[in-house]
């Protein structure tokens, strides 16, 4: 056994072998994967119902007095409903940017797993370190860098994947893509995505790679989810909420996310509002992943 | 051959500034040698090792591997050292090959050369035939030895084993102690083992060393360790009521004598030696005697000796390494 080690000279060896060990234990566990796959579908077809903005304001939902519909001819019905149909494609379109609040909905949703993902998927580096693991890998050559970046990717992929999931399903429950939508928009749907997953997951695991109770990643996670997530655009808009819940909404990076994702998806594309969208979400992302690695880095080399 | 695989030299480690876990500690390791690392809970064992392996760094001193500095060279020290870690580290949703191939995966080693030598190792570890059920399946014992497959993927001339026999049933223990041996006869592996259980060390090791709060209290073969106390002690009455204490300290190898109720205690260098001799002296006084019984220091007393009989404030051990011990013994129940 005292032949000379086979060494890779490469300093990335190992980080897919990483990465996949925690993809892995993901789609390689049949429940774990096909409850991923069912739970965007409950919550967007939930959600989507029971929060249909929507049918709200539309003509199907007046109900006139009998009375009121005798004194109309059927041909003035007809331009009534025609009327109210329109007042209500108004009122989506100036409230949502679109007629369909399922698709306005769905990118909010997109972007609003990707967020829970990404902190879940944190959460195995609380785990390799009460377990062991971490030690171990951290007296093999692998370098420091992708033993952060391997867990960063991971939740990143898995993330992207959740996103795709419910992209995908929204289709045939009635998303309607914008008017200079094209293939190509959905590369820059996950490229902002792929940002804010890998800004969010650095700052995480330098949190949880601390932590030597799962409580405590719980806990940071609870505090933050729910303010991310609905202090955001991703379910409604932001210039309809109150003052000072706009304030907070305007500095959250998911709505600047959500706000990119729905340019690109769904909304008649507004240039200049893409690209402000994508620096926001890319210094955010820059600065978190900087520090996150920064933090996750020191620890590692007590 | 004395080849020096470990040299430390002043190795340290002080927590948060204040807690000197590991306290200028020099010691060398040999080259084919089982070096046993043994001490209470809290005296800087882990601390030692986790040094050794690269994973912390020392904040005075250094210790050299095969002459690789471990706080300058880590990556030259990983490559040839392995590591079996006192918790089970595989990953429970992998099989057993796949945990290996992970392993392997971390040092660099290319595909062709991985897949050939996990299979050796799973050969090794008696495990080839459940390699491809998931680890979750496996016991105690399969898992201790998954671990020590790993250990060896990048065929390492050092090889550190945590507390291998933690949690096992006897049989395990008595597989893993041959394993250890055929690593050191057949492939001349340097091995480093911290344990708990004394008769294990003393079973296994060429030489061991003590430590407790933070410094080597004593270090050397084990037989070395247990002639340090005195020697043996034969204990013997006679019918007689007569004091025979100088006629028992004239004899040859006695150190010392002394007289407890009705039986003589004697501290002797050699006791099989002297305990004819002590029988042959009574006998031409014409003293009969009644009881005669001789014990050999074990280094449960050697320990006991130099770290002290009082527990160890479990308070000193984090809370981390108790909770990860619980696991461990949890799972080597299954």
């Amino acid at each position: 056994m005292s032949k000379t080690n086979n060494v890779s000279a490469s300093k990335l060896h190992g980080l897919w072998a990483l990465t996949n060990r925690e993809l892995k234990k993901w789609y390689k566990a049949p429940v774990v994967f096909f409850l991923t796959l069912v739970q965007p579908i409950i919550w967007l077809t939930l959600l989507g119902n029971a929060l249909n903005l929507g049918s709200l304001v539309s003509a199907e939902t007046l109900n006139f007095p009998p009375e009121l519909m005798a004194q109309f001819t059927p041909t003035q019905l007809g331009a009534l409903s025609q009327f109210f149909q329109g007042l209500s494609s108004q009122v989506m379109n100036s409230t949502f940017g679109t007629t369909s609040y399922i698709s306005f909905m769905a990118v909010g949703m997109m972007a609003f797993t990707a967020l829970f993902t990404t902190m879940f998927s944190g959460m195995s580096v609380v785990w390799d370190r009460r377990l062991g693991f971490l030690n171990k890998v951290l007296s093999t050559p692998v370098s420091r860098a992708v033993i952060i970046l391997s867990k960063v990717f991971s939740a990143t992929l898995r993330s992207m994947f959740q996103a795709l999931i419910i992209l995908i399903i929204a289709i045939p429950l009635g998303f309607q893509f914008g008017v200079n939508f094209t293939p190509l928009n959905i590369i820059g749907v996950f490229a902002m995505l792929f940002l804010v997953c890998v800004g969010l997951s650095s700052l995480f695991i330098a949190i949880n790679i601390r932590s030597t109770r799962i409580e405590t990643p719980m806990a940071v996670m609870n505090l933050l989810n729910l303010p991310l997530t609905f202090a955001s655009s991703a379910f409604f808009p932001i210039d309809k909420m109150p003052g000072w819940l706009q304030a907070v909404a305007n500095v959250n990076p998911m709505s600047y996310t959500i706000d990119g994702m729905r340019q690109l998806l769904i909304f008649n594309t507004d240039w200049t509002k893409l690209v402000f969208d994508f620096t926001y979400v890319g210094v955010f992302a820059l600065v978190l992943t900087s520090v996150g690695i920064m933090l996750s880095w020191r620890f590692l080399n007590k | 051959m004395s080849e020096e695989i470990i040299k430390a030299e002043g190795l340290t480690k002080i927590f948060n500034g204040n807690l000197v876990a590991v306290d200028h500690i020099n010691f060398s390791v040999k080259a084919g040698e089982v070096f046993g690392f043994l001490g209470p809970n809290g005296a800087g064992k882990t601390t030692t090792i986790n040094m050794l392996i690269t994973v912390l760094k020392p904040t005075e001193g250094t210790a050299y591997i095969l002459g690789s500095d471990i706080s300058k060279q880590n990556t030259a020290v990983r490559n040839i050292i392995g590591v079996v870690p006192q918790e089970y580290t595989a990953d429970e949703d992998l099989t057993g090959y796949e945990n290996i191939i992970l392993c392997a995966d971390l040092y660099g080693i290319p595909r062709e050369i991985s897949k050939k030598r996990a299979l050796e190792l799973l050969q090794l570890v008696e495990l080839t035939e459940f390699k491809d059920k998931r680890v979750q399946t496996y016991s105690g014992g399969m898992r201790r030895r998954l671990e020590l497959a790993c250990g060896l993927i990048n065929r390492p001339k050092l090889l550190f084993l945590d507390e291998p026999t933690l949690g096992l049933d006897v049989q395990t223990r008595a597989a893993t102690w041959n394993y250890v041996r055929m690593l050191k006869k057949e492939y001349g592996m340097t091995l480093f083992l911290t344990t708990h259980y004394l008769e294990e060390a003393d079973a296994l090791c060429d030489r061991i060393a003590i430590i407790d709060h933070g410094k080597i209290v004593v270090i050397g073969t084990p037989e070395e360790l247990k002639n340090s106390l005195g020697g043996d002690i034969i204990t013997l009455s006679i019918q007689q009521n007569v004091d025979i204490t100088n006629l028992m300290k004239k004899i040859e190898h006695v150190k010392e004598v002394k007289k407890e109720n009705n039986s003589y205690i004697i501290k002797t260098g050699n006791g099989e030696v002297t305990a004819p001799l002590i029988i042959e002296a009574l006998r031409k006084e014409g003293y009969v005697v009644t009881k005669l019984s001789l014990t050999k220091p074990t280094l449960n007393e050697v320990y006991l000796h130099y770290t002290g009989k009082s527990m160890r404030d479990t308070a000193d051990e984090s809370s981390e390494s108790v909770m990860a011990r619980q696991i461990v013994m949890r799972r080597a129940r299954h």
